[in-house]
């Protein structure tokens, strides 16, 4: 059989196999790392500045924030991204970069509907089903604990 | 009959690219074949605000250049052909706008380059016009901002994806005498083998490659021995030997003759992926790199055959499959004639 016949399918041996095991592992160590980096930091906030456990953990998340958007910024959260994959995407810190690049995209566009309108381009999509699955879990939580 | 076949045109009266020019960005600088183009940019703005303007200036210098070379005047040229991968082929169009010429803006997407020649090389020949000016460009970030996300953002990209080429080539056909005759070229149809991924254009391109090429070798009763190189636009590394087994079923051994501009234009380790892509990089190959060779006597009869993917994301997203053309144009070396 040709190549021609049946081309979505024996084209693939011509298409290169993402390295699954590979990224898993760039990505565990990575998102490993941020989140020991944030956990030292979480300790060091309520160590020198005596703050309670939960302002310590919003303090934790607006440094991540800034850092990943300077960095973003800066040029060097993408090639951050390509080499960790999930590891940098699904922390706080690739919200942040998915804002922050959009924003920066479209910013020749003007700052309304340049910047504003396009912040959430990418970003928008994790929060629409964010908010959807967190009210599923919501209801399916209240059900669970409340009625049965 | 200048339409021999199917779908190829033969140029009868002799039609020339007089001249060609070609200008780039960074990462193309850096690459293998940096000193060979015409104008470079350190940066991916080009001195402009926006990587829109950066585009036009690219497209600009590169018109500019040619004329240069050519010894013209922009009101020496009949018509300027053009096109790039924008919506609304905003590049070309804002060019076009500066040009007090008449103006065909043409898309093929990465075909442009290859579509505007061959139609320009027919009205030429066609008696329709004496100097005709072509041009195609793209920019890595516009076309990042088109049609992926943002040039910033964060994600991961699959080895099939490719790298769209910052820079814009342009090309001067007359009936003037050069070194460079366009002697034929055969006009893709638009091909569609169902594939779905925007991040693999090369498996989607190589069929369209592989049907212009076969048509170009039935029509011309040629064969892959009559030409010193069959360079394809942007197939990258996954596309490529995809047409070489597409092509071998047909009977058609390329293997030896083969080379794409996608893989000429960056060095493997640029991180680039699987290659070079976009309306540019078949023009920025093709005029600066092959003619320079073809200059030195190392290449005699070319076919640049460039490829396009028709996509657009809002399609992708409706789950449509990827069409995609191929043009391919003959450029032979004429001696003694200069």
């Amino acid at each position: 059989m040709k190549l021609r016949d049946n081309y979505q399918e024996a084209v693939k041996i011509f298409q290169p196999k993402p390295s699954y095991f590979l990224n898993a592992v760039k990505a565990f160590f990575v998102g490993g790392l941020i989140c020991g980096i944030g956990q030292a930091l979480q300790n060091f906030y309520i160590k020198f500045f005596t703050l309670d456990v939960s302002v310590a953990q919003h303090m934790v998340l607006g440094t991540f924030i800034l850092l990943a958007t300077l960095l973003t910024g800066m040029g060097v959260y993408d090639k951050i991204g390509q080499f960790a994959g999930a590891g940098s995407m699904i922390p706080i810190t690739g919200f942040a970069n998915s804002l922050a690049s959009a924003a920066l995209e479209h910013r020749s566009e003007g700052a309304v509907l340049g910047i504003a309108s396009n912040m959430f381009k990418v970003a928008g999509a994790v929060i629409v089903y964010g908010v959807v699955i967190a009210y599923i879990l919501g209801v399916i939580h209240y059900l669970f604990w409340n009625i049965f | 009959m200048k339409l021999v076949g199917k779908q190829t045109w033969i140029f009868e009266n002799q039609v020339y690219l007089q001249a060609a020019a070609t200008a780039v960005g960074p990462m193309e600088t850096e690459g293998p074949l940096g000193e060979q183009f015409d104008v470079t940019y350190p940066d991916l703005y080009c001195g402009e605000g926006t990587w829109e303007l950066a585009e036009r200036r690219l497209m600009k210098d590169a018109v500019q250049a040619c004329l240069t070379k050519a010894r013209l005047e922009i009101n020496d040229i009949d018509f300027f052909l053009a096109g790039d991968l924008l919506n609304q082929n905003v590049t070309a169009n804002y060019i076009a706008r500066d040009l007090p010429v008449p103006f065909l803006c043409m898309f093929g997407a990465c075909s442009t380059s290859m579509e505007t020649l061959a139609v320009a090389a027919a009205l030429v020949d066609g008696g329709f016009a004496r100097r005709v000016l072509t041009a195609a460009s793209s920019h890595n970030a516009t076309a990042e901002r088109q049609f992926r996300y943002p040039t910033e953002f964060g994600g991961q990209k699959p080895k099939s994806a490719t790298f769209t080429v910052t820079g814009a080539g342009a090309a001067l056909v007359s009936r003037e005498n050069s070194m460079f005759r366009i002697t034929a070229a055969t006009i893709g149809k638009v091909v569609d083998f169902g594939m779905h991924n925007p991040l693999d254009m090369g498996s989607a391109m190589a069929p369209a490659a592989a049907s212009t090429i076969q048509q170009h070798f039935q029509d011309l009763n040629t064969s892959p021995e009559d030409y010193d190189l069959i360079v394809t636009g942007d197939l990258s590394g996954v596309g490529s030997p995809i047409l070489k087994e597409l092509l071998w079923e047909e009977g058609y051994d390329i293997t030896d003759k083969h080379n794409d501009c996608g893989l000429l234009i960056y060095r493997p380790d640029q991180e680039v992926f699987a290659g070079g892509s976009g309306c540019a990089c078949s023009a920025v190959v093709t005029y600066g790199h092959l003619l320079k060779e073809m200059e030195k006597g190392n290449l005699r009869k070319i076919f640049v055959v460039a490829t396009g993917a028709l996509l657009s994301p809002t399609m992708m997203r409706q789950n449509q499959s990827i069409p995609a053309i191929a043009h391919g144009v003959v450029l032979e070396v004429v001696k003694g004639e200069r």
